[in-house]
């Protein structure tokens, strides 16, 4: 029986955990200073608008815990020295271990420009950003969010919901559309834009300013929004100040090999903060999402227990909600025409729904986006696995889709505009 | 400024349906009481108890007290004319320490017409002490006094006087009888005044959301004063709660609100309106109105909107009209689709003799009935799971559906929930089905006991308990608190019965979408049952629980499209999909 140490009590971390703790009778510790219980992060959102209580974002009862012998620290780590195998925490505590595994999630990409320190300016990440957040839009009127990514549109609806006029200014000259494809980027900023959100396509912020709290901000087109509340959402990036002068390799990341080890033997690397070598083909040496944290935490969780078994996400998948729009994406879908792909787009003329087909030039298919209706990730991913061609996905649609009882079907209006 | 002006027709109306009561009096005159008690002996001796209240203005309450005074009074003046005298006594006990008493004994000492009752009735009550040895005169006036009583309780009161069941229905017949007040002089525009507005608002309020994109409108849930456990749903469900206790145990005290539905109750039945039929006409506009709104609010998703249709035409219909129909064509009152053992009656002596009085029509119901409890419920629940009748059919669950949907966040998710839940609703199975198996005993034999248990007090405090107390005033009164299916999930033994037929043979399971859940929560949080929705999709299981009614809305308040309510091949539901370890 070996001590396992967890910093990072998120998806990849508390994965880890409960899969160690299927596998072994190891001792296991998880550290974190954000909360003492695992609480879903996507889910912050919800708490906000009012939809659930933080108490409901938590995934386990306060019990299981206990009960599955998984020892919570609330606190904070301060530094690492693998030599001696511990750890050292703010309060001066030493935590010694046979293994570690470093699952320290993301924090904002900080924004290069003056007044970021102003009060009302902010990044939303962790549950003490939410609560910052709370404390900060009390009064709030307008508000400008910077960044067209997932957590700026969250972030937006957030402040919608409370009745807050929002300006988001987005860099890209569509909305999202360094992933999208240029039909969905449109469809997805139409919806925005149809949900009451000023958006501002192709600027940037130029100064922020104010007193002492923000007052407002100008764009590179030399325009002023007045704000009382500022979101910056520019993006993530890993986690990994702790790491300083311990010796452990990094890159952008905590660099892993395909067993998610670092460049120490006993220390291991999961979830937002892991940067692979060497990533499979048709994945990101990076990988900041819910689902690659997840299976990474399964898979260390195998090298840890059993034998030691190389970390394979498969296809990719992702998801996400932009206000009320769904969208879903498997495999490979380009953002712009590629070489050697080609895709079929249907878009409902009535309603905001979308499907994407990406194939190659045999028509074989690598990858689908949807908008706005559900799609099956078992069928899709078997689909591209098995290397279904575009002909039979679209006389097969029906078994793809995954749209609640009763809804209005898309199979034969996709089929018909093929045909068409 | 719409919402406040909304806001203020629903409390208005609220408050003028609340002063009812209080602008309403009664007025008791020999004919009322003539009118309500058919035997005119009682009439006249209930009338000569009342000489001082005929002729006033009184309210509610003092009616009641004097009322009850007077059944008092009338039953004391019927013992004392019926009773066993104490001469009687004497000579009874003479006869017994002498062990001289048999029915010749009886017979001749009532004799004569006027002594008749007393001869049956001490032949019926006191044949036990016949031809037996009694030492002295104290041991036998002993046992003679538990004779006495138990004529006067089981055979005077019952046969001549006023017993607690006729107490019970003169109390709530001369109070309607006797109303006078606005809702007898105008009930159309008092009507409009209370429900009118109430139901103008709450439409009001629910096409504002129109205004509002479509898609998920849970905003501010967990905030607003009414659907947080907050003061508002402390005032709603405190009202409930009083609401359901009046209707089934003092319903003399609401005949001025009865009175308000009485024109509607001619138009359908041809009578008068009783407690519930108030109920019905509340409960269907309940669904009524609350399931436009649910409409609106659902109005992107059209399993939503199809069911909400369905339980606002069966509640409407099949619950409401059509049974009053039926009294109205001479037919037995019948919901077609009440089904054993929710429709806890149906076996009761009463009701199976009702039906086979009413010939053809009366036999095809009681068909109908078993054929739907015993057949229709395990193969419609093999096929679609419970849902069929929880969330598309049942009034119960069209109330949950519609009037309850803003509380069905309040459920307990907890194991230790689940746990009693499992504890309490199989309970309520099991009480239904020994209550309804001794009812039936007693039908077919005549044996009003079972291994000691009284079969009508049995099925008395299963209609008092559960029918009453835990499907009514818990089940409703406690939304605010608990959340919208508290009777569905913790007591109905029909949901029970379904239930374990969905848990092992049934085609129906929340499917979960491969990888896709982020564990956010909002499955589980809408779960109106407290079912943890997402426990099980981010371990990629179906749910497949015996609770589950299938209402849905997990799948559509899922933000990634991970949930899908199927029915589909039965032999590989519990598999995992694999997609999470």
């Amino acid at each position: 029986m070996s001590r396992i140490v967890i910093i990072g009590n998120g998806i990849a971390g508390i994965t880890a955990a409960r899969h160690i703790r299927k596998d072994s009778d190891h001792e296991i510790i998880v550290i974190s200073s954000e909360s003492k219980y695992f609480f879903s992060r996507t889910a912050l959102m919800y708490i906000y608008m009012g939809h659930m209580k933080f108490e409901h974002t938590q995934p386990y009862e306060d019990w299981f815990w206990r009960k599955n012998k998984i020892e919570l620290v609330q606190g904070h780590v301060t530094k690492i020295l693998p030599n001696n195998n511990q750890l050292e925490l703010q309060s001066g505590d030493i935590i010694k271990y046979d293994k570690l595994i470093l699952a320290l999630g993301s924090k904002p990409r900080p924004m290069p420009i003056d007044g970021t320190q102003l009060a009302g300016v902010q990044s939303l990440y962790s549950k003490q950003d939410l609560e910052l957040m709370e404390d900060n839009t009390t009064e709030v009127k307008e508000a400008v969010v910077i960044g067209g990514g997932l957590i700026g549109v969250e972030m937006a609806e957030m402040l919608h919901s409370r009745g807050v006029h929002v300006t988001m200014v987005v860099r890209e000259n569509n909305f999202w559309n360094i992933v999208l494809p240029e039909e969905e980027s449109f469809m997805v900023t139409r919806h925005i834009i149809s949900r009451g959100i000023d958006l501002k396509l192709g600027r940037t912020v130029e100064k922020i300013a104010g007193k002492n709290r923000v007052e407002q901000v100008v764009l590179d087109d030399g325009s002023i929004i007045p704000c009382q509340f500022l979101g910056i959402t520019i993006g993530v990036v890993p986690n990994i100040s702790v790491l300083q002068d311990s010796g452990i390799e990094v890159n952008r990341g905590i660099l892993v090999d395909e067993y998610l080890q670092t460049s120490h033997k006993d220390i291991y690397a999961i979830g937002d903060n892991a940067e692979l070598r060497n990533p499979p083909a048709g994945r990101r040496a990076l990988e900041p999402v819910w689902y690659a944290g997840r299976m990474m935490g399964e898979a260390v969780a195998n090298n840890i227990c059993n034998k030691a078994r190389v970390y394979e996400p498969g296809i990719w998948f992702n998801s996400a909600k932009f206000f009320d729009l769904e969208y879903q994406t498997y495999g490979t879908v380009p953002n712009a025409p590629q070489e050697g792909l080609e895709s079929f787009y249907w878009e409902d003329q009535k309603s905001e729904r979308a499907i994407r087909l990406v194939h190659n030039t045999e028509k074989v298919l690598v990858g689908m986006n949807s908008l706005g209706l559900r799609l099956s990730h078992e069928v899709c991913e078997a689909w591209i696995r098995e290397g279904k061609t575009l002909d039979y996905a679209l006389a097969h649609l029906d078994q793809v889709n995954f749209d609640p009882e009763l809804y209005r079907k898309f199979e034969k209006d996709v089929y018909a505009s093929k045909t068409r | 400024m719409m919402h406040r002006i909304n806001t203020a027709l629903i409390i208005a109306g609220y408050f003028v349906f609340l002063a009812v009561p209080f602008l309403s009096y009664h007025l008791v005159t020999p004919n009322t009481v003539y009118d309500v008690i058919d035997n005119p002996e009682q009439a006249s001796l209930l009338e000569s108890k009342l000489r001082n209240i005929m002729g006033s203005e009184i309210s509610s309450f003092t009616l009641q007290t004097k009322l009850t005074e007077g059944l008092d009074a009338a039953n004391q003046s019927i013992l004392a004319k019926y009773s066993l005298t104490d001469d009687q006594l004497s000579q009874l006990s003479a006869l017994m320490t002498a062990n001289h008493l048999n029915q010749q004994a009886v017979d001749s000492l009532f004799i004569g017409e006027e002594n008749e009752f007393m001869r049956n009735a001490f032949s019926n009550y006191g044949n036990w002490l016949y031809d037996k040895a009694y030492a002295s005169r104290d041991a036998a006036t002993k046992v003679l006094a538990e004779v006495k009583n138990n004529i006067d309780s089981y055979e005077i009161e019952p046969k001549l006087g006023f017993d607690r069941y006729k107490k019970k229905s003169i109390k709530f017949s001369l109070s309607k009888a006797s109303l006078k007040g606005p809702t007898v002089s105008s009930p159309l525009l008092i009507m409009f005044l209370s429900f009118g507005l109430v139901i103008l608002g709450a439409l009001g309020i629910s096409a504002l959301l129109l205004k509002e994109p479509v898609g998920i409108k849970n905003n501010d849930v967990f905030r607003h004063p009414a659907t947080s456990r907050k003061w508002l749903g402390v005032i709603i469900g405190t009202f409930l709660i009083i609401f359901y206790i009046v209707l089934y145990f003092y319903p003399e005290y609401m005949s001025s609100w009865i009175a308000l539905v009485d024109p509607l109750s001619m138009l359908l039945n041809g009578s008068g309106a009783g407690q519930f039929f108030l109920y019905g006409f509340l409960y269907t506009i309940s669904v009524l109105v609350m399931g436009v709104r649910m409409i609106i609010k659902y109005r992107h998703n059209r399993y939503q909107i199809i069911r909400t249709i369905s339980v606002m035409f069966f509640q409407t219909t099949f619950a409401f009209i059509l049974p009053e129909i039926l009294v109205r064509l001479n037919q037995p009152y019948y919901d077609f689709k009440n089904i054993w053992p929710l429709d806890y009656d149906f076996f009761f002596d009463f009701e199976l003799n009702k039906l086979i009085a009413s010939g053809q029509i009366g036999i095809f119901m009681m068909v109908w009935g078993i054929a739907l409890a015993l057949v229709g419920v395990p193969l419609f629940t093999y096929f679609f799971g419970k849902r069929w009748y929880c969330s598309w059919v049942c009034g119960c669950g069209g109330l949950a559906e519609t009037l309850g949907d803003p509380f069905r966040q309040l459920s307990d998710k907890s194991l230790s929930a689940w746990k009693f839940e499992q504890g309490s609703i199989y309970t309520v199975l099991a009480f239904a089905v020994v209550m309804t198996i001794g009812v039936l005993y007693t039908y077919f034999t005549g044996a009003s006991t079972v291994l000691g248990i009284n079969t009508y007090s049995m099925r008395e405090v299963y209609g008092a308990l559960i029918g009453a107390g835990f499907a009514g005033v818990v089940g409703t009164g406690f939304y605010p608190f608990m959340g919208n299916r508290v009777w569905c999930r913790f007591g109905c033994p029909l949901a029970a019965y379904m239930g374990i037929i969905q848990r092992f043979k049934s085609k129906f399971r929340i499917t979960t979408n491969g990888g896709q859940c982020i564990s956010c929560g909002n499955c589980s949080t809408y779960c109106e049952m407290g079912i943890d929705v997402r426990s099980y999709a981010q371990k990629g299981e179906n749910i497949i629980r015996a609770s589950c009614v299938g209402c849905g809305v997990c799948a559509a308040v899922c933000p990634r499209g991970v949930l899908k309510l199927e029915n589909s091949a039965d032999d590989n539901r519990f598999t995992p999909n694999g997609f999470i370890k």
